[in-house]
């Protein structure tokens, strides 16, 4: 196998350009991702999208992306995984260069949520569910996080606002951040004072609607002079109904992951020094800390209250404002992660650098934890 | 929602049947074509119809199809046979959902496909009265 290097990034900035569409801003982020590579040769591209089919009734996004960005006639398709999908589409670009099948690999995720109404979007989202006996009843992806939210609660004694101040580091990290959907401190007031959601996670506490597309081009380490290095990429999966899971709070698919990642790349979660977590709500990034193995299980909640998460602490987690905050145009959401590790690796994230990281994590998650993909990048 | 797709699903969603793994005696709801032990061979198998609440939520902001039901409640809940199954509970008002509540099985209507579209009937839990 090949040692597989990112050679380029691009991004948009997250938000809701009505005047946009997903063409837009995939090709947006994909030349960007080309031209920083200084490489506009690609071999196979990748889309990451979730929920092009119900909100733009678009499919076959292969052809549609590769046209898009004046490349017609390349080997395309589009990867879904539900809200990982972004994770899930890079692990297959990492396959495909180093099993030496293709050189360069353009793996680009987009996702335009303003296009629906928001009971759209709510549907859209509980679609990674099984449909005839998990989204029949009704739930929503807030909805299971929350029964996840009260179990945790009960089991471990963490308290509501130790839960929710998992949104308040998010933003603290966002604040300054051009490409940020919402660039501005949250207090733990404003939290817990704002709606329900669903009980009992609030509004405040959910990522919300955004549109936002983000690229990689991947090459082969030895043909890319200077450059991160993919450590390890992994996928993995879980019964995808809380009701199968012999231990709700314990997010399998995410510890299985999290250990085939740390057995490639070699390390282990001490020696990573950015970490980007999924936290659609505030209690999947808690739960995600925990099953990543950066703090024990029934701690994540105080670990994060205390401020171990934050840029000066023991592992600067979602350094851009993560889902929360930066946003989550959830096809694109992985990639999001992935460059923004990069940009750290890079030593480029100015205000947001945390100094001398060599070492950075990226872990994209669907639902609650039915597929999760872990990227562990690493500077050479 | 399809006539077929619905209509498959009536025995399972109606009468709570499920099925036992012939092999390992495990029970899946829904049924599942293979269980985790590897076996393929399956008996029916009707699940508990009361049971307790372990956690649970109240949908304010409902998918499609379920926004005139809002707030409402689901859970998961733990059968008395030890089975769990995801379910609205109704007949209550969320702030009295408790955990450890006792609750049975009840048949209700769940959504249905505009005005002249297909009316769609479930199972809900509701508080057993003693």
């Amino acid at each position: 196998m090949r040692k597989v290097a990112i050679a380029g990034i691009g991004f948009t900035k997250v938000g809701e350009p009505w005047e946009r569409n997903i063409k837009d801003l995939f090709a947006e982020a994909a030349l960007a991702a080309m031209k920083d590579a200084a490489h506009t040769e690609v071999d196979q591209l990748y889309v990451a999208n979730m929920m092009g089919a119900h909100l733009q009734g678009q499919l076959g996004m292969g052809a549609i992306m590769a046209e898009a960005i004046g490349k017609p006639g390349i080997s395309a398709a589009r990867i879904e995984a539900g809200q990982a999908s972004g994770g899930v589409a890079f692990n297959e670009g990492v396959k495909a260069v180093a099993s030496g099948l293709n050189d360069w690999v353009l793996v680009g995720g987009v996702e335009k949520m303003s296009d629906l109404l928001p009971e759209a979007v709510t549907t859209a989202l509980v679609g990674t569910e099984e449909q005839e006996y998990t989204s029949y009843t009704g739930v929503t992806k807030t909805g299971l996080s929350a029964i996840l939210h009260r179990l945790y609660s009960r089991e471990y004694g963490a308290t509501p606002e130790e839960i929710g101040w998992f949104a308040v580091r998010s933003h603290d990290n966002a604040v300054g951040v051009a490409h940020a959907q919402y660039s501005f401190k949250l207090s733990i007031e404003r939290v817990m004072t704002s709606p329900m959601e669903a009980d009992p996670i609030r509004m405040m506490e959910c990522a919300a609607v955004a549109d936002g597309a983000a690229a990689v081009l991947l090459g082969p380490a030895e043909k890319i002079a200077t450059g991160i290095e993919v450590a390890a990429s992994t996928v993995a999966t879980d019964y995808t109904s809380l009701a199968s899971r012999r231990h709700p709070l314990t997010l399998e698919a995410v510890k299985k992951a999290a250990n085939g990642a740390y057995e490639a790349a070699k390390v282990k979660p001490k020696d990573v020094d950015v970490l980007e977590v999924t936290d659609d709500t505030t209690i999947d990034g808690v739960l995600s800390l925990e099953d990543l193995g950066f703090v024990e299980k029934g701690k994540g909640a105080k670990f994060v209250a205390q401020g171990h998460t934050a840029r000066t602490g023991e592992i600067p987690t979602n350094n851009f404002g993560g889902l929360k905050a930066r946003g989550n145009p959830v096809g694109a959401t992985g990639l999001y992660q992935i460059v923004e590790t990069v940009i750290q690796l890079r030593g480029k994230a100015g205000a947001n650098q945390i100094t001398g990281a060599e070492v950075g994590m990226a872990q994209s998650m669907a639902s609650v934890g039915s597929t999760c993909s872990i990227a562990i990048l690493r500077r050479v | 929602m399809s006539v077929p797709r619905y209509w498959r699903e009536e025995k399972p969603r109606y009468r709570l049947i499920g099925e036992e793994c012939a092999k390992c005696g495990a029970k899946h709801y829904p049924r599942t074509p293979v269980c985790s032990c590897g076996s393929t061979e399956f008996k029916p198998y009707k699940l508990a119809e009361t049971g307790k609440v372990e956690s649970w939520t109240v949908i304010r902001n409902a998918p499609l199809g379920y926004e005139r039901f809002t707030p409402y409640v689901v859970a998961l809940i733990e059968l008395d046979d030890g089975v769990r199954v995801m379910s609205q509970v109704v007949d209550v008002e969320p702030e009295a959902v408790k955990s450890g509540m006792k609750v049975e099985y009840t048949f209700r209507k769940v959504t249905e496909d505009g005005q002249a579209g297909l009316i769609q009937y479930g199972f809900k839990f509701r508080p057993i009265v003693d």
